[in-house]
């Protein structure tokens, strides 16, 4: 039998080693805007690797085509487009910034191998619209996958490692892996459905302990049409509740996600359970705060949390900084470039924001 | 005339996500809709493999084709390697092309989605943009967001974004030859006719049953982006 740790590292998929074409998240975009600059600022300081932002790429359409908005030939066709970006721009290793994406990507791949009908359907739309033609990534991976992978290279530049310099204890680290990253294809996941180890990964190598607890694979509860539809949103919010309550007992430090929607929705959720029912999950009074991979490779490696947008988080991030021993200047969180005041966000009733 | 089933068959979603279906609810046990509402994607496949034209059309008229999430964890665990997810994407896209949407009051909600996440798409070329994330709609942001619209600018400059600037980076303006192949996309691969299609139907809907219908974020587009008109199952 195979021992627990095993399982957690099967499934290493293939994640290119340099030269990749970045294809953003508008998600990520809109709701963590540093987010993805901080990622190649890591890429290229401190892995000295070689990333392409692509003014002329656009949305992969994804959360338009899982609300049941748009038929599949159109999303193959812009998937095909944003291929054509690359191969124009000389790549082959393709890497995106947003589970929905990725799982759409992977998806359109495999439905034109096995549909070679609906590849070549998408081809025609493409040259008809664009005039252009594509190549198939030779290597397509989630940008998390390259943190995992590089994992190791980037502790070796860390200032602050996971570790509670209030009791000395690891952190501990609930990780929110997003269900289309391994769900839809297991193989094409660090870890696979089961055990996906992309996140738990940089948790174990960067000295923080896993919280294991039941509702750990459930999802967040975006499902699509069911959040973009304020009606609907009963259905996301209950979904990410179970996972707080869930999780509760075990006392996580921190949320670390691998989608910027889920990443999204375990921030705000927490905010609105405790302004409806003054329910808070982290301590004296606060929320558990919740960082995305790369934000979490940042505080690590000793940048500024304010210089990363952490300071547009809703739950905020300040027990986490404490704990890990992170400095940090509170007077520069809500200022601009010249460090001139803005004011500061009306402070929510029930859950502790500074 | 097709039947609907021919038409089904079309769709490689339909063909690739239904094997043969035993019954045995699992993916109803891990379906994160099923969760919170009485839905059952069990119930789905089952009367799906049944065959039955008229079962079927009442099925693509109906709430039930709407509640699912998409997040596809019944594709991961279904002992037969069907994928519930994929048939309901096929159904969904069926119920719009057949104009069966509006019978159902979460269909008709496909018509808000259009007007926000569709129009946005065309518009921005991005599905969600900040400057149409208002707290109104979207109250949950909290005032985090509130601050963060009021001082957009200086602070997506602190950060390094390329908000409303013709350079690589996040939030930046998509150029023009961009947004043209985009929308020449959608012309060419059906999305331009479906969003017609989408409104064509809800007005005829709205008209029927005494609504004022007009464009963008309107009374009625308010109503079904907000509310829950008459509820579940309305019909
Ligand atoms: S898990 Fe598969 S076999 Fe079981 S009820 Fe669902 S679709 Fe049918
Ligand atoms: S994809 Fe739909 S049917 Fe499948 S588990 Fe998720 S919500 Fe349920």
């Amino acid at each position: 039998m195979m021992n627990k740790n095993e399982n957690w590292e099967r499934y290493q998929k293939e994640i290119a080693d340099d030269h990749y074409y970045f294809a953003r998240s508008c998600i990520r975009q809109n709701f963590f805007p540093a987010a993805e600059d901080l990622f190649m600022k890591i890429l290229r300081d401190v892995l000295h690797k070689d990333i392409f932002d692509d003014p002329k790429q656009t949305s992969c359409t994804g959360i338009a085509y899982h609300s049941g908005l748009i038929p599949m030939e159109t999303t193959m066709s812009v998937v095909a487009r944003q291929f054509a970006l690359m191969t124009e721009a000389g790549y082959r290793n393709f890497v995106c910034s947003c589970v929905t994406s990725f799982g759409i990507y992977t998806e359109v791949l495999e439905t034109w191998k096995h549909f070679p009908d609906t590849e070549k359907k998408a081809r025609d739309i493409l040259y008809r619209s664009c005039g252009k033609r594509f190549e198939i990534p030779e290597n397509l991976v989630h940008t998390s996958d390259i943190i995992y992978k590089f994992r190791l290279d980037i502790e070796k530049q860390f200032r602050y490692y996971l570790k509670n310099q209030i009791d000395g204890k690891p952190i501990r680290v609930v990780d929110h892996i997003g269900c289309h990253y391994a769900k839809i294809f297991p193989e094409k996941g660090v870890g696979g459905a089961e055990y996906p180890y992309v996140l738990a990964g940089l948790t174990d190598a960067w000295g923080g302990e896993q919280v294991d607890y039941p509702e750990r694979r459930h999802c967040c509860g975006f499902g699509f049409r069911q959040y973009l539809l304020k009606s609907n949103r009963g259905y996301s919010i209950t979904n990410s509740k179970r996972k707080f309550d869930s999780m509760e007992p075990y006392r996580p430090d921190v949320i670390i996600a691998n989608c910027p929607g889920c990443t999204y929705f375990l921030d705000r959720w927490q905010y609105v359970i405790a302004e409806m029912e003054s329910k808070t999950y982290g301590e004296n009074g606060y929320g558990i705060p919740v960082l995305t991979y790369e934000e979490l490779a940042g505080l690590l490696l000793g940048y500024d949390p304010w210089d990363m947008g952490l300071q547009l988080h809703q739950v905020a991030v300040e027990p986490i900084l404490e704990k890990i021993g992170i400095t940090f200047d509170p007077d520069q969180k809500y200022t601009g470039t010249n460090g001139e005041s803005m004011g500061s966000p009306a402070s929510p009733l029930h859950i502790k924001s500074v | 005339m097709e039947t609907l089933y021919q038409k089904l068959e079309q769709d490689p979603r339909y063909t690739e996500g239904l094997k043969a279906c035993f019954n045995c609810g699992t993916c109803t046990a891990v379906c994160p809709a099923a969760a919170v509402s009485d839905y059952d994607p069990r119930m789905i496949i089952d009367l799906v493999q049944q065959k039955d034209e008229a079962a079927l059309e009442q099925l693509l008229r109906s709430d039930t084709i709407w509640m699912c999430g998409e997040c596809l964890s019944c594709k991961t665990r279904c002992p037969r390697g069907n994928t519930p997810c994929y048939i309901i994407q096929a159904l969904r896209a069926l119920s719009i092309e057949g104009g069966f949407f509006t019978d159902s009051g979460q269909g008709r909600k496909q018509l808000a989605l259009k007007r926000t996440i569709g129009e946005h798409l065309l518009e921005y070329g991005y599905c969600i943009y900040i400057d149409e994330i208002s707290l109104d709609m979207y109250p949950e942001q909290g005032p985090v967001w509130q601050w963060f619209l009021d001082h957009r600018s200086a602070i997506l400059e602190r950060l390094g974004a390329s908000y409303k600037m013709d350079r690589a980076g996040a939030l930046r303006n998509i150029d023009e030859v961009t947004m043209n192949e985009l929308r020449q996309i959608f012309e060419e691969s059906g999305a331009m006719k479906r969003f017609e299609k989408i409104e064509a139907a809800s007005e005829e809907y709205a008209r029927k049953t005494g609504s004022r219908f007009g464009e963008g974020k309107d009374e009625y587009f308010n109503r079904l982006y907000h509310g829950n008109e008459a509820g579940k199952n309305d019909e």
